[in-house]
């Protein structure tokens, strides 16, 4: 990732979350055939979601990784306010959304994954921009500019130069990069102070994902917008993000700063995710084996255990918490300040350090080596 | 710029396509035809014309030619509208029994096409909209039936239900012979109530298509993430659907329209034979039995120019609906 560096200014740890995801579940009703119906077999529904705690700072940059399926996208379209959630609160400044959605739907903004997608190919650029202010009745800026000023604004910030010179056009006369500029810019118009990204870069050209991150940071950096992007690539997370949620099986395993999370993972699962990125120094190693997780059928205990590498090499037995690993689900506890994980044997780990009195033991019974 | 090319190309495509069935109708009909063919062209009067009448054929459509010679005599009969005599008709000109079919026909077949797009589309819309709904599954169930049953059937049936035993409807033809002065309102119900059944045969029958089209169309659009954009900016979930769903899924309805009035003038042979309704269609059918070749000819080169017409007229309002066409 180069040419992309996160300035990380510092955030205000004391001021309230702009977003909070309280306890959040989200099922999808499972499809059944008619034959299975007459067998009488019954639908099992899918926990996309199986309780998330998530906090976003004003003008953080928060990244939510982990493999596919595990429910990242679905994370972000319940905090859109897409998808009405089984259960649990998203609370944006701390109110929860429901009767204010109208005015939340102003202020926080989407970025898609396929820009192509996000665009309707009948509407010229200037109307996809001005399209929020539209359907917000904002017929004048804070200072009086015109519609069109406004949208030349937008588009300028989100580095289409001359705006002008793009208004008229469609989105299929435009390349891949420029498409999501445009989306971006359809989300400054509205002056945000959230941006959701869903993979924002992930259907771009290498050459472009730079630029396109860099302008999320930069928006960051400039508008003080909090960002919450979902990603399976920890290389990204590293570049852009302030804190890293790792997310597996419809529950977030680990959170933190990102140079914690990153560098000194608590998590098996992390660790085994981080195997794979080359910038963290990892080398092809088969990792993750196993059944790929299904939000059908969730294990007992803890959701990685089928999977773990901890389980299998016997470090979780060596360490007398293999019978916990299978049968005790367990929410994350705050291992290091403000670095949290969900693992039996991370605890215990925790545990031994602090009585040895050493700060910094090493996360040696997780198999850290370095 | 490319909508200009665009616009150019398609018709230049047009023309090369008629010129192609103008090419293949005049070797089906003149070259490749079996026989003498003064007496192939002139069925039915053939074997019974003196030499003098043989002569003034042979003269008049140039068929001691070469066969160069004859084509552009054909090319320029056509052009000018001299399609030839039917014999089924006593020599009739096909121009002429041409136009005179034509307006049932239009009558029949439009009205039939509109309704079923209407109503195809509205219930398309409604279908996708609501997925899995009592309406869906329902509209579901009934198009699919009509959808793969044969439009003779189902006008046989109605004819028996509706004619034949009811007695609510005439049982075939364009208009009662004792009811003579036209423009009256006697004229006007009586045309109408022998228009009811075909109408209603064919509307039924492209009901399915319209319908399964819209609805697959409108739920192609609704998995785009500029529908989840539009809503998750607050886009009102009536303007979701029309600003931006319908807009969009309409298009692939549009060639569908297009073509099916391309299909119009020669679209209803099967009910038009049904319900004795005397069109186009039936007059195509009678041609085939009379095996009056001129005015199949005719009637092949007419089908053909609509098609083709309307084919470009899909092609145009796709280009003007849809930005991305006209860079294609
Ligand atoms: N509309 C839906 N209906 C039924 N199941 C769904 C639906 N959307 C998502 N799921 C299921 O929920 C789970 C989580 O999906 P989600 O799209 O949130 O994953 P993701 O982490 O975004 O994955 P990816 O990296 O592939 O985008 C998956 O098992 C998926 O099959
Ligand atoms: S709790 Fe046990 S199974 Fe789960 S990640 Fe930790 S060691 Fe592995
Ligand atoms: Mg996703």
């Amino acid at each position: 990732m180069s040419g992309v560096e996160a300035s990380r200014p510092s955030i205000d740890q004391d001021e309230p979350p702009v977003l909070e995801i309280r306890d959040l579940v989200v099922t999808f009703a499972g499809r059944i055939g008619l034959l299975s119906g007459l067998l009488g077999k019954e639908a099992t529904s899918a926990r996309a979601v199986d309780g998330v705690n998530l906090e976003l700072r004003r003008g953080e940059v928060l990244a939510l990784a982990g493999e596919s399926g595990c429910g990242k996208t679905t994370t972000a379209r319940a905090v859109m306010g897409l998808l009405r959630p089984d259960r649990g609160e998203i609370l944006f400044e701390g109110k929860p959304l429901g009767r204010h959605l109208q005015k939340y739907r102003r202020r926080v903004q989407m970025v898609f994954q396929d820009p192509t997608g996000s665009l309707n190919p009948r509407q010229t650029i200037y109307e996809i921009v001005a399209e929020g202010l539209r359907i917000h009745k904002i017929h004048r800026g804070p200072a009086g500019e015109t519609e069109e000023q406004l949208v030349a604004r937008a588009l300028t910030r989100a580095g289409l130069r001359p705006p002008e010179r793009f208004f008229m056009l469609y989105p299929h006369e435009l390349s891949g990069g420029q498409r999501q500029r445009v989306v971006i810019a359809g989300a400054l118009a509205l002056d945000p102070d959230l941006i959701v990204a869903d993979e924002p870069v992930s259907n771009l050209d290498a050459s472009v994902r730079g630029e396109i991150l860099s302008l999320l940071l930069k928006l960051r950096d400039e508008l003080r917008i909090s960002i919450l992007i979902v990603t399976h690539d920890l290389g990204l997370a590293w570049t852009v993000a302030d804190r890293v949620a790792i997310m597996y099986l419809g529950r977030i395993v680990e959170t933190g700063p990102a140079e914690e999370v990153l560098l000194r993972p608590l998590h098996p699962y992390t660790r085994a995710l981080l195997d794979v990125v080359p910038e963290a120094g990892g080398i092809d190693r088969p990792y993750l084996t196993g059944e790929p997780p299904d939000p059908t059928n969730v294990p007992s205990g803890c959701r990685f255990h089928p999977r773990c590498p901890r389980v299998a090499d016997g470090t979780s037995a060596t360490y007398g918490v293999e019978a916990l690993c299978r049968d005790e689900d367990l929410d994350l506890v705050e291992l290091r300040p403000g670095h949290v994980a969900a693992c039996h044997l991370a605890n215990v780990d925790a545990e031994a350090a602090t009585r040895t009195g050493s700060a910094t033991a090493t996360a040696e019974p997780n198999g850290q080596t370095s | 710029m490319g909508t200009r090319q665009y616009v150019i190309r398609k018709i230049v495509q047009a023309f090369v396509t008629l010129l192609a069935i103008l090419i293949f109708n005049f070797f089906l009909f003149r070259v490749w035809s079996p026989g003498d063919p003064v007496s192939f062209l002139t069925r039915g009067q053939g074997f019974n014309l003196s030499l003098e009448e043989r002569a003034a054929v042979i003269e008049e459509y140039g068929l001691d030619k070469s066969t160069w010679g004859q084509f552009t005599e054909y090319m320029k009969d056509t052009f000018t509208g001299k399609l030839g005599v039917s014999s089924f008709y006593q020599g009739e000109s096909v121009m002429a029994i041409f136009f005179r079919f034509l307006t049932p026909t239009l009558l029949l077949v439009g009205i039939s096409t509109m309704i079923s797009m209407v109503v195809g589309i509205w219930m398309g819309i409604r279908s996708g909209w609501r997925r899995g709904s009592k309406f869906d599954r329902g509209s579901m169930f009934f198009s699919l039936i009509l959808y793969s049953m044969p439009e003779f059937w189902l006008g046989m049936l109605l004819l028996m239900l509706f004619s034949s035993q009811l007695g609510w409807f005439p049982v075939g033809g364009r208009v009662s012979t004792n009811v003579s002065s036209m423009g009256t309102l006697e004229y006007f119900t009586d045309v109408a109530e022998h228009l009811f059944l075909p109408v209603l045969t064919l509307a039924l029958g492209y009901l399915g298509e319209f319908y399964l089209l819209m609805r697959s169309s409108l739920l192609d659009v609704l998995g785009e993430d500029y529908i989840t954009t539009a809503r998750a900016k607050g886009v009102l979930e009536r303007n979701v659907l029309n600003r931006h769903a319908v807009r969009n899924a309409l298009l692939p309805t549009v060639t569908l329209i297009a073509l099916s009035f391309g299909y119009v003038i020669g679209g209803a042979i099967t009910v038009e034979v049904v319900f004795s309704y005397q069109g186009l269609g039936l007059l195509t059918y009678t041609a085939i039995v009379a095996k009056d070749y001129w005015l199949l000819q005719g009637l092949f080169l007419f089908f053909s120019l609509a098609v083709i017409a309307f084919n470009l007229v899909s092609d145009l309002v796709y280009a003007y609906l849809d930005p991305r066409v006209r860079e294609a």
